[in-house]
């Protein structure tokens, strides 16, 4: 084991606990479809009993997150909601949530309109400010709960600052780890006590899975989480969870192209005058770009621009040929995003626009494309809409 | 055209626009459903094609340059779907430096159908003109060689093939298209265990043809379907998602190989070390026979396996694995001695890589001495 210690993150995406399967020695984990399993002593069940509260394809990938996020245990579910809504459960009535503005939208409907039937409050602040932080405190507040980088905004949050204002109160701090992945970024080093994924983006990377991940460092939280996954049953299924593995063991090769790309693209549409803002915590000019190299290994993949005008935008999404223009984000395919109909299309407008979530940003996840294919694209559809901004000027197309 | 990077992140994107996916559905559907007589989408049945699998023909056919490809269900299942197009009689040149695999299919399942192999040391042309005769249908290399790493000039070859009309078939599997790609240097036929580098997780099955010219390209989907060695949808999907990354692998894998090379090349415990200068495949002979046994049993990272190509490394005895269907004293003729490893460098931490095999050869030595005592 000490020698596991020792390797480092990539090594161990590779070779850890998981490597090898102990009966047949295979180096891939088998998945195991049994929903029940055979108890041999009628006093003493095994370790398994019915796949909900264990399985053991699914414990592999919790075992290897766990690991990853320096946490001592992981837990998987259905969807990165699921992993959100299971740790929110911690919650009873009358308890208070301090939670970041700019939270993903799907986060925000389950605060607002979910949670809020259940008699827990919640309180919007921009957590990169900590006298907001401080001041939205009172004295049933639970959970703070941190995006860093945030969602589509890209502001960074101080984790450790946060986790030390939560501790001397008393709550926890949940950090929604997704944009950069434990390979970037560890909460739990920092002094968070749970940390969320949405393991559908970076950490299996290939778009053609659904699954939330959490990890906590505290064995009593682990065992009430622990509770809460096998109770709700949100859990990850069997293959989905040997999907997710799969895509872990090439997280570290895709997160550094995925990142080199990321910055030459920041750094290229900052210089383009049809885009008004660049939003990518690894330029140098980003408020936040010095704690985002302390806390963090990187910038990560993921950016947002705005155009000068919704009908510029408009024009650019309908001339880029690479990339998808979808939902989501953390994959194999650059993914552009339009956060006021997507992501935070469950915000109400005067809320998004008070956030600077406008109708003329888009985000961007930088994919594993050649970065000049992406780049000329990108160009070529924009000159696109000068030429018709032009035509029009002069009197439209005919 | 876009550049492979863009090609291989893209695979399967935009492959339908019923529901925009940009993953592509995996079509288990064993049959299709046919309008009216004589009205077919162009799927049938399963076996002759198949969506999911079509998409990943269609990215090999475009990786590679050539005109159709096809999925098979391993990657013999390939060799042999190729052999499918020569008959009784017919003669082949191949490298005595050879898969055991296909050293074995070639001995003991073409000599009963009357297909001869001539094996030959090297592929200089001397050599090959000494051995061709009327009935030689066909030159089948591997490039680099398994497990020697030699390196045969496609293009010589091919133009030799060429001016003798014969079939040039090239087994890519070390190099793939990204380091390599053989139609464009005239060959005819290119042939892939997807197992391997293509797929590179280690848990898929696979092989894949490649073909140029319109005559043998029918032919092949003619014997890929009455054959029937197909690659199920499933798999099919699995080696996608596999190529998507490839070429970062690739090059993580080529990184990590030319820094092991550096290291067992000034390694006293070491004597030869076999590398082409590109890709992930290294082959090195250690100093005494006693200690093979000793150095694998002491690996604690690097895995001691059969196969190739995936992310975590592995070390390959071919005495004893890979090449074990082959005779001992061919082995020993071509240099597949006793001493020889062959290493599939994964994308590991480099440090962590040679930390291990260090430890291995300071304990295979003391061990080795122990022995001997």
């Amino acid at each position: 084991m000490c020698e596991i210690e020792s390797w480092s993150f990539q090594t161990k995406l590779l070779h850890n606990s998981q490597k090898i399967d102990h009966t047949s020695g295979a180096v891939s984990v088998p998945i195991q479809h049994a929903s029940t399993f055979h108890q041999y002593d009628i006093d003493a069940f095994g370790k398994y009993d019915y796949s909900r509260s264990l399985n053991p394809t699914r414990e592999a990938l919790e075992t290897v997150i766990a690991d990853m996020e320096e946490g001592t245990r992981g837990f998987a579910f259905s969807s990165g909601m699921a992993a959100i809504s299971t740790a929110f459960l911690l919650l009873s009535k009358g308890d208070h949530v301090v939670i970041t503005e700019d939270v993903y939208g799907g986060t925000y409907r389950f605060v607002t309109e979910v949670l809020s039937r259940y008699g827990i409050e919640h309180t919007f602040v921009d957590m990169t400010d900590l006298d907001d932080v401080k001041q939205a405190i009172r004295p049933s507040t639970k959970v703070f709960y941190v995006e860093s980088p945030s969602n589509p905004l890209l502001k960074v949050t101080d984790i450790k600052a946060i986790s030390s204002i939560a501790k001397s109160h008393g709550a926890l701090t949940f950090v929604d780890n997704t944009f950069l992945t434990p390979a970037l970024q560890k909460p739990l080093t920092l002094g968070a006590d749970v940390v969320l994924h949405s393991a559908t983006k970076f950490l299996s990377g290939h778009s053609d899975v659904v699954a939330g991940l959490t990890v906590v460092k505290d064995p009593i939280l682990a065992d009430k989480i622990g509770f809460l996954q096998n109770s709700f049953g949100a859990v990850l299924g069997v293959q989905d969870a040997w999907l997710v593995l799969r895509g872990i063991k090439t997280l570290h090769v895709r997160l550094a192209q995925s990142i080199q790309s990321a910055k030459q693209i920041a750094q290229a549409l900052k210089e383009i005058p049809a885009i008004k803002n660049v939003y990518y915590p690894g330029l140098e000019d980003h408020p936040h770009y010095v704690l985002q190299g302390k806390q963090a290994k990187g910038a990560g993949a993921v950016l947002s621009f705005e155009l000068a005008s919704e009908s510029i935008l408009r024009d650019f999404v309908s001339n880029v040929k690479i990339p998808v223009f979808a939902v989501s984000l953390g994959a194999v395919e650059s993914i552009l995003s339009y956060p006021a109909k997507m992501s935070h299309a469950a915000m109400p407008d005067h809320e998004r626009e008070k956030r600077g979530i406008s109708n003329s940003l888009l985000r961007l996840s930088v994919g594993l494309e050649n970065t000049e294919d992406l780049l000329k694209d990108f160009k070529t559809a924009l000159t696109a809409n000068s030429h018709k901004e032009k035509a029009f000027h002069r009197g439209g197309w005919q | 055209m876009h550049k492979f990077d863009t090609i291989l992140a893209q695979i399967g994107n935009r492959s339908e626009s019923a529901t925009g996916t940009v993953n592509p559905p995996i079509y288990l559907s064993t049959a299709y459903r046919h309008e009216e007589v004589g009205k077919s989408t162009g799927y049938d049945y399963i076996r002759t094609g198949n969506p999911t699998r079509h998409l990943l023909e269609k990215a090999i056919v475009e990786l590679e340059g050539g005109d159709q490809g096809f999925a098979c269900s391993s990657g013999m299942a390939a060799i042999l779907t190729v052999l499918s197009l020569f008959q009784s009689g017919d003669e082949f040149i191949v490298s005595k430096d050879l898969y055991g695999g296909t050293y074995r299919l070639f001995e003991q399942g073409c000599k009963n159908w009357g297909l001869l192999c001539k094996y030959v040391p090297t592929y200089t042309l001397e050599v090959l003109e000494k051995e061709i005769s009327e009935r030689t249908k066909a030159i089948f290399i591997e490039t680099p060689t398994n497990p020697l790493m030699e390196q045969a000039n496609i293009e010589e070859i091919a133009n030799f093939a060429k001016n003798h009309h014969l079939l040039l078939i090239v087994d890519n599997t070390f190099f793939t298209p990204l380091l390599q790609q053989p139609l464009k240097l005239g060959a005819d036929i290119v042939i892939h265990s997807a197992t391997k580098y293509l797929g590179g997780h280690n848990d898929v099955l696979a092989g894949l043809v490649v073909a140029k010219g319109k005559r043998i390209c029918d032919l092949l989907a003619s014997n890929h379907n009455a054959l029937g060695a197909v690659l199920s949808p499933f798999d099919s999907w699995l080696l996608i998602r596999g190529m998507k990354t490839l070429s970062l692998r690739m090059e993580r894998h080529e990184r990590n190989t030319k820094e092991i090379f550096r290291y067992l090349f000034e390694h006293d415990a070491v004597t030869d070390v076999l590398y082409p200068g590109r890709g992930g495949m290294i082959s090195f002979r250690i100093k005494d026979e006693g200690w093979v046994n000793p150095f694998l049993q002491s690996l604690r990272l690097i895995t001691f396996a059969e196969s190739l190509g995936g992310v975590e490394s592995f070390i390959t005895y071919p005495a004893t694995q890979t090449h074990a269907d082959i005779p001992e004293h061919i082995r020993f003729e071509t240099g597949v001695c006793n001493r020889l490893l062959r290493f599939s460098v994964g994308i590991e931490d480099i440090g962590d890589l040679i930390n291990d095999l260090e430890q291995a050869f300071v304990k295979a030595r003391t061990e080795g001495i122990q022995c001997v005592k």
